[in-house]
């Protein structure tokens, strides 16, 4: 089922200033298709949550339309929402045992016992909780619990599922398991989801597209390669990692093949979808870290830029450097497999280079 | 502002309607809180304004005027004040030695410091008269005093102490509870003397705990009636005394309307302090796990003295009941001492009745109050609609009001047509209810303001409606502050005596008015044993309500149950 966000504003009221109003989320258009996941990524306080929850229902749009299925739902009921919420704190019902938990949404929609101890049953199976049918939501550990809550949830074959940061309460190793789990049940029933996120990493993985959010306003949708590689501003290019931004001009204009843009005297040129920039206008390259090219210095290299290794980290797999580069803001690039590639010390001179597939050009502002 | 409250209000009305259980939930609570709890206010003040049909403040400027009554109020106020002070001690001194010293018997202190909750408020009274009256065990056997000075002044702080230190006692070992003894030892760590420790930290982070459980025992002395009518006398008179007397002896209703007015204007000023200013003041010092507490604050020598203080509270306290209990065995008081069961036949007989009626009507009228207050926390806590402000005061309004005049109020407003029920069952059961509606809402507030709201909004999702969300899971996670709010509403209700002695009658009768009504024809021996049966039916009644919550919630915990 297409869920369809047409032009969403939320506005508060400050609880402490009656008479301030705080802009939650403002002008959000946004469709979902048949069976995708998109993932809701942003900072703390963005408007995740407030969105996620207009769609499930608990909170009314000051403005805007929500639409599920070719159907405007903005007067449903959260509870007459075909949607299901996996909540931040999992909120199982304290008094229920496992089994009464799951069971509870079929419950209400009047099934049978022995139907619905046979779905129960299933979905256990499918989420591997199958010998905790009678314990107490207290006797299970933070992933045991997010089982649950998923599996609460998914037993009403909703239309859509909305994850509001599942994760946010397991430990680092659980919640790499638990995302590859999410995505394997969800793609399983195939259901129409929203995962809501502030940690990059999860966002990749678990979404078909990510929506990148800011102050209530979306940044950017995009599959996470266009979110990577091609950021539409700073903040996407920011929020998504670590990010190189390479101050340049315009020398020579786009015809098809890319922007001609001088850095400090040397010429690139960097492909762009994008033909709205003029001569002599500052651009920055956006480049990621691993993109970057670095070697040993030697005299008459013909290498972008040329600087000095200020700090070194060696984390095994990758080496990360600092390096300073007179007159410019210093670079952090990052190199792969160091045991085999070597890697360089403090103090060492360097020469930098991109490629221009590398690099991402966006206006300065 | 005004605009927007008028717009809100609109908006949140439009949502009700579309709940029509929601609506006439909120429709029905509402309108019986102003028909159980502000008309009969109202009524009063009305009451005592008009004289044959004409407003007048005559009976105000009577009030004013007459010695006597200003002696009634001041004493009042004295005597609320001085319980209040030396109550919160003595409940401080128990409380302090209970949770920071390794006593033994601290069960023993525990159990001893709230028997007195669950005796009828003027237990204290009774045996005094029995030990120092004009035929009492130690003024007249033992020291022949022809005629005691029991009455009056002393004899009533007395009982007043021992009626109402409990209460501090139970808000102050709270409150230490609360206080980390971890943050004492750093201090004590960084070089304080054990005084000093005590005095910069201990007592200071108190203090606010202190404050409020003296405002409760002021609020309580004011409103009390059992000891004062008992103990006071005619020389020592006290304001809801003089209240009841000019309304069931004069027929004197505007008079004793006014009078109960007065009582409610410092009860209620202490009751707004309480509530906006002292609770603000609290300190909440929550360290996650509790720690260990190493009890290191206080040094010998003040251990033993804090025993010693509390063996001597023991030992009064159990001197009284040792007296009630042995005044309901022997044959007269003061005179044959020949043990006897006749007071128990005399209870079982001609008092039987009461007692019937008393368990009838705290066993219906408390669940209902223990349900209304669940409701009313649910709806406060969780749903917004108009007047939800009005309903939060209004209900726990009875928390104010002494009992006096919330009794003059119920014969004011409900003796003519159509809400004609002196006399009757009625009137009896929505005093009790609407009396006892605030222990459950505090209870179920407590329990909602703990719960995830996202709890609820998972039932939801899920498909529940309002009415099956409440029922499905927001009840039963309430039940056990529903449980621990009805024993404290049952003992209340077994115990009350200042409203409902205006609203008995020869049909409904309740036992502390019998009670009442045998000390004052002198027939000690009945009064004590009707009191030792209202003890052992309060204690059985805890006992069975704390073994069904076990049975069923014992296995998940949770429950925390004040007795
Ligand atoms: N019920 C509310 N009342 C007032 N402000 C709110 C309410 N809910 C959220 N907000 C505010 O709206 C903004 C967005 O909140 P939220 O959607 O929870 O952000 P996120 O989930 O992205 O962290 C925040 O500034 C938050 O303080
Ligand atoms: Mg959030």
């Amino acid at each position: 089922m297409s869920l369809k966000l047409v032009n969403i504003s939320k506005v508060f009221k400050d609880p402490d200033q009656p008479n301030k109003q705080i802009v939650a989320v403002e002008g959000v258009n946004l469709e979902i298709n048949e069976g995708e996941m998109v993932s809701f990524l942003g900072p703390s306080g963005c408007g995740k949550t407030t969105t996620l929850r207009i769609v499930s229902g608990f909170e009314t749009p000051t403005t805007g339309e929500v639409w599920l299925s070719g159907k405007m739902i903005n007067d449903l009921p959260p509870n007459k929402r075909d949607t299901a919420m996996v909540f931040q704190s999992y909120a199982i019902f304290p008094h229920l045992s496992v089994g009464q938990n799951i069971a509870f949404g079929l419950e209400l929609k009047g099934y049978d016992k022995k139907t619905i101890r046979k779905e129960v049953d299933s979905i256990m199976e499918i989420m591997n909780l199958r010998e905790y049918y009678n314990r107490r939501p207290d006797q299970l550990s933070g992933g045991q619990q997010q089982r649950v809550a998923l599996a609460r949830s998914i037993i009403n074959r909703p239309s859509v599922l909305l994850f509001d940061e599942p994760l946010s309460n397991l430990d680092a190793k659980l919640r790499e398991q638990m995302r590859f789990e999410i995505r394997r049940i969800q793609q399983k029933f195939k259901i129409t989801s929203i995962y809501v996120t502030h940690d990059q990493a999860e966002a990749m993985i678990v979404s078909d597209r990510i929506v990148v959010m800011n102050e209530g306003h979306i940044m950017q949708v995009g599959t996470p390669f266009e979110i990577y590689s091609k950021p539409v501003n700073q903040f996407v290019a920011d929020f998504v990692g670590r990010v190189n931004s390479i101050e340049g001009l315009i020398v020579g204009l786009n015809n098809g093949d890319g922007y001609e843009v001088t850095f400090g005297g040397k010429v690139k040129k960097i492909p762009s979808e994008i033909n709205t920039l003029g001569m002599n206008d500052s651009v920055k390259a956006i480049v990621r870290p691993e993109s970057l090219r670095i070697k040993n210095f030697q005299e008459g290299d013909e290498s972008l830029f040329h600087g000095r290794i200020e700090k070194m980290v060696y984390l095994g797999p990758t080496v990360e450097y600092d390096i300073e580069i007179p007159g410019r803001d210093p670079i952090y690039a990052v190199t792969h497999n160091p045991i085999e590639e070597g890697f360089f010390n403090v103090g060492d001179e360097v020469s930098i280079d991109f490629s221009p597939k590398a690099a991402h050009l966006l206006k300065k502002e | 502002m005004a605009e927007s409250w008028v717009k809100r209000s609109k908006r949140q009305l439009r949502m009700l309607v579309k709940d029509p259980l929601l609506f006439s939930v909120i429709t029905v609570i509402l309108l019986s809180l102003i028909i159980f709890i502000i008309y009969p206010l109202i009524k009063v003040i009305l009451t005592s304004v008009y004289s044959k049909n004409h407003f007048s403040l005559s009976v105000y400027k009577e009030i004013v005027t007459s010695w006597y009554l200003r002696r009634a109020f001041l004493n009042s106020i004295m005597m609320g004040t001085l319980t209040a002070v030396f109550g919160a001690l003595v409940g401080f001194i128990f409380a302090f030695t209970l949770t920071r010293t390794d006593i033994p018997f601290k069960k023993f202190f525990h159990i001893i410091a709230i028997i007195p909750i669950i005796s009828p408020p003027f237990i204290g009274a009774l045996s005094i008269i029995m030990l120092f009256g004009n035929n009492g065990m130690i003024s007249s056997s033992l020291l022949h005093l022809a005629n005691t000075k029991i009455y009056g002044f002393r004899g009533l702080l007395f009982a007043q102490i021992v009626t109402f230190f409990p209460v501090a006692y139970i808000t102050l070992k709270g409150v230490l509870e609360s206080i980390s003894p971890t943050l004492e030892d750093a201090a004590l760590d960084l070089g304080g003397s054990r005084f000093k420790v005590f005095r910069r930290v201990t007592f200071p982070l108190a203090l606010p705990g202190i404050a409020s459980a003296m405002l409760v025992l002021f609020v309580e002395t004011l409103a009390d009636f059992g000891n004062p009518l008992i103990l006071a006398g005619s020389q020592f008179p006290i304001l809801s005394v003089q209240a009841y007397l000019e309304i069931t002896g004069m027929y004197n209703l505007p008079k004793g309307a006014g009078l109960a007015f007065v009582l409610l204007i410092p009860s209620l000023t202490v009751f707004l302090i309480e509530k906006y200013w002292v609770s603000k003041k609290k300190y909440v010092t929550i360290t996650g796990k509790p720690t260990s507490s190493t009890l290191k604050l206080v040094s010998p020598l003040v251990k033993w003295v804090l025993l010693a203080l509390c063996i001597i509270f023991t030992l009064t306290i159990l001197l009284i009941y040792v007296t009630i209990l042995w005044g309901a065995l022997v044959s007269v008081w003061g005179s044959t001492n020949t043990l006897t069961l006749r007071h128990f036949a005399y209870v079982f007989s001609v008092g039987f009745k009461a007692v019937q009626d008393t368990i009838i009507i705290a066993g219906i009228s408390t669940p209902i109050a223990g349900i209304l207050g669940m409701v009313i926390a649910f709806l406060v806590v969780r749903k917004k609609f108009p007047l939800k402000g009005f309903m939060e005061v209004s209900s726990m309004l009875s928390f104010a009001v002494p009992g006096t005049v919330v009794g003059i109020g119920y014969i004011l407003a409900f003796n003519s047509y159509p809400l004609l029920l002196t006399g009757t069952l009625l009137i009896l059961l929505l005093n009790f209810i609407f009396r006892y509606v605030p222990v459950g809402i505090q209870a179920g507030v407590a329990i909602l303001q703990q719960v995830d709201p996202s709890i609820e909004e998972a039932a939801i999702d899920l498909g529940a409606d309002a009415k099956s969300t409440f029922r499905k899971v927001t009840l039963p996670l309430m039940v056990p502050a529903f449980f621990s709010g009805l024993i404290y509403s049952f003992v209340r209700a077994m115990t009350a005596i200042s409203a409902v002695i205006f609203l008995v009658s020869s049909n409904w009768n309740l036992m502390t008015v019998q009670i009442m009504s045998q000390v004052e024809s002198g027939r000690l021996g009945a009064a004590a044993a009707f009191s030792v049966i209202l003890v052992i039916i309060i204690l059985l009644a805890i006992l069975m309500i704390r073994s069904i919550l076990n049975l069923r919630y014992g296995k998940f915990g949770g429950t925390t149950l004040k007795f």
